[in-house]
């Protein structure tokens, strides 16, 4: 608890829905009693379906919304009911990314306009000209160039887009980014290169990050440590590794079961779930999951288990009565398969992998190997090839 | 209602070419594959890569007037289909081939009770009294695994959660029993355990019913899970086609290789992600020759001519000049 940046102590966020002038509306508990600490350097998901309340925990982290109880610390000043100027102050030190880079840019700023904002607020001491030149500075931190900042957001695609939105969060100097979702918008080609941006900008400027989301495995590629929601509550938490290959909580093994794995012939190992998330307007006594769960018994239906060590250290948590049990029984899906792709296609991938990263430059082969004995190969030999694009 | 056994296969696309209004540029060119009864075909590709537009072709669903079909060589049952003739396709449409779509939501009409839709569905194509639509509804929806389906039947849209919207939206398009299926990212909207359940449903109804299955989705998870067949596409183009198991532990263009590469892994170390640089060209700066050359790290002067098929066997083939990459580059020292 010594460097934690973010702390989050029983938070609890009511909604009151329906209602009339005869009924009275009815309590919508969307986050019960969560509580997160978050290190300073580290990157923590929260991972959960929609209507777990993921998103409604990630708006009362940014401060965009207030807990109906419980308290927030970031480094260790208290923030849960702060407003006006202690609330500007704080989101010089911590900024969010949007789901949506679509919805998430004011279409009638430019570029500039929108990076150049949160400067404005933040560093009014900045004069026009330093501005221009810092927004310049980062939008080539996030892959853009200098130029872009007199275009708008319909000039860009949505991965570019995404980029402005970081670069915006990136301009006041935060220490914490929460994004919701951030990258979950986008093709997977783009995602993988908003992934890396993300991840190189964490290790060049320290950031510490939140991360919600509801791809595992793009949850498993960016995080150190991960919170599983289900209804509201967290069910289970640990490192990123202990939860992936040795989950505890039946519902964090059916999540991972259910994940198809883009590999042919990989057999699932499946916990089924039946039937969906129970609504939050009334959710099941004792046992959040006990309506899914193919583990539940007559135990899970009077207590709510607490999170508790889940016995494999090291923060390691789950809420389940019968944890211990439940893990020895059930074999989770890590069958580490073999790799099944054939020799050429794993040097097919090696060459791509080398390309991409500017280990190698690559030009037509111009010494026969046997197979192009075999199929003889027509172009290989103009001497127009043995340029190389880089 | 009835299967016909032919031999060849169920729908056999031959060539499709189109052209948005008079731009230049083909928005698909020569798009080709076929699926057999009982075979799964997943079209994977990223937006606007033309994998919804090649399919609502067939469907004769593209806005007359916006596009110019340059090229319809489609066969369904050794038939050949008339694309132009809006009458056939409409006979067509939802009893020998039936379409699912991505967000339920905005496929069900939300004024009308579920049952009533389905039975709609029954009764635009097959001589039936009002009590049989209905007992078919109702039979669907148990078949797509429904709670109470004569309770169920009369509530609306938004009474059903997603997974339930699409299991109602699956009964409709089953509902006539139909040759071919056509899923257009049928479970991108819904939660992955939710999913997974979606997606068993489609393979059992499938194995019952014998149908062929085209399924558009842009997550390989997917793909792996349910394809016998696969085709990329990129850019308007299909880049490479052939077996599941080929595509993902043989596969052959850079784009494949890419779009592989660029998934983060469930197992194994996280290590660096291999991208694919840039983005989609838009159908402006559509590049000459290979479309996949602006994006491709392999890229060399020969790609600003179109590539020829090259065919691996098996029916895998490849639209790349360099393929097989290991045997046709090499790294300069």
């Amino acid at each position: 608890m010594t460097d934690s940046i973010l702390d989050a102590r029983d938070l609890t966020r009511d909604f009151m829905v329906g209602g009339s002038l005869f009924k009275a509306p009815k309590r919508l508990r969307a986050v019960d009693g969560v509580s997160l600490s978050v290190q300073a350097g580290e990157t923590l998901a929260v991972v959960g379906e929609s209507g777990c309340g993921k998103s409604t925990l990630a708006r009362m982290l940014m401060r965009l919304d207030r807990p109906t109880s419980g308290e927030m610390l970031f480094e260790r000043q208290q923030i849960d009911q702060i407003e006006g100027h202690a609330l500007t102050a704080l989101r010089r030190d911590m900024q969010f990314i949007f789901q949506d880079p679509f919805s998430s840019l004011n279409p009638r700023m430019s570029v500039g306009g929108l990076v150049g904002e949160p400067i404005e607020t933040h560093m009014p001491e900045l004069s026009a000209k330093e501005r221009r030149a810092k927004v310049g500075t980062l939008l080539a931190q996030v892959g853009l160039r200098p130029e872009h900042a007199d275009r708008y957001p319909h000039e860009f695609s949505g991965g570019q887009r995404q980029r402005i939105g970081i670069a915006r969060a990136l301009a006041s100097g935060p220490k914490l980014i929460i994004g919701d979702e951030p990258v979950s918008a986008l093709d997977v080609s783009v995602q993988a290169q908003v992934i890396n941006l993300l991840a190189d900008l964490r290790d060049e400027l320290g950031l510490t990050l939140i991360i919600i989301a509801h791809d595992l495995a793009v949850i498993r590629h960016m995080s150190d440590r991960v919170a599983v929601m289900y209804l509201g509550r967290i069910v289970e938490e640990g490192e990123t590794r202990q939860i992936f290959e040795n989950p505890r909580h039946p519902y964090t093994m059916a999540l991972l079961s259910a994940i198809p794995i883009p590999e042919y012939g990989r057999s699932r190992n499946t916990i089924a779930l039946t039937g969906e998330m129970p609504s939050p307007m009334a959710p099941p006594k004792g046992c959040n999951f006990n309506t899914r769960c193919p583990f539940a018994r007559e135990a899970c239906h009077i207590d709510a288990p607490d999170l508790r060590d889940a016995g494999s250290g090291r923060g390691h948590r789950a809420a389940c009565h019968f944890t211990e049990e439940i893990a020895q029984q059930a074999s989770v899906t890590t069958n580490v398969a073999s790799n099944p792709r054939s020799d050429g296609a794993r040097d097919r991938f090696a060459l791509y992998a080398d390309a991409i990263a500017g280990r190698t430059r690559i030009r037509p082969q111009t010494t026969p190997t046997k197979h192009q004995e075999e199929r003889p190969v027509e172009r290989a030999a103009t001497p127009s090839h043995k340029e190389t694009l880089t | 209602m009835t299967t016909l056994s032919t031999s060849g296969p169920l729908l056999d696309v031959r060539a499709i070419s189109l052209r948005f209004g008079k731009s230049d540029t083909n928005l698909l060119q020569g798009v080709r594959y076929s699926v057999d009864a009982g075979e799964t075909l997943c079209i994977v590709g990223e937006s606007g890569c033309g994998k919804s537009v090649s399919s609502l072709a067939i469907m004769g669903l593209l806005p007359a007037g916006a596009v110019t079909i340059d090229e319809a060589d489609v066969q369904f049952r050794g038939v050949p289909l008339d694309l132009h003739d809006t009458k056939a396709m409409r006979r067509f449409r939802g009893s020998d081939i039936a379409m699912i779509f991505q967000e339920p939501m905005s496929s069900l009409n939300p004024a009308f009770r579920i049952g009533n839709q389905i039975a709609e569905a029954v009764t635009a194509h097959n001589d039936v009294t009002e009590a049989e639509a209905d007992a078919r509804a109702i039979e669907m929806l148990r078949r797509v695994g429904i709670p109470a389906p004569e309770q169920r039947m009369r509530e609306y849209p938004h009474q059903l959660s997603g997974g339930m919207r699409q299991r109602v939206m699956i009964a409709m398009a089953l509902a006539n029993d139909p040759a071919l299926l056509i899923a257009d990212e049928p479970t991108t909207a819904l939660d992955v355990t939710i999913q997974a359940q979606i997606l068993d449903l489609i393979r059992n109804l499938q194995r019952d019913s014998g149908m062929g299955t085209i399924m558009i989705t842009h997550d390989l998870g997917v793909v792996a899970e349910i394809a016998d067949k696969v085709a990329v596409m990129y850019a308007g183009i299909i880049v490479e086609a052939g077996p599941a198991e080929r595509i993902f532990n043989d596969p052959q263009h850079p784009y494949t290789i890419g779009l592989m590469s660029s998934m983060p892994k469930m197992t194994g170390p996280s290590e660096r992600l291999s991208t694919v640089p840039g983005t989609v060209p838009t159908i402006e700066t559509m590049p000459k020759g290979c479309r996949f050359s602006t994006r491709c790290p392999f890229a060399q002067p020969i790609c600003a001519t179109p590539p020829s098929e090259q065919d691996f066997g098996q029916g895998h083939r490849v639209l790349c000049h360099f393929a097989p990459l290991n045997e046709k580059l090499e790294r300069v020292q």
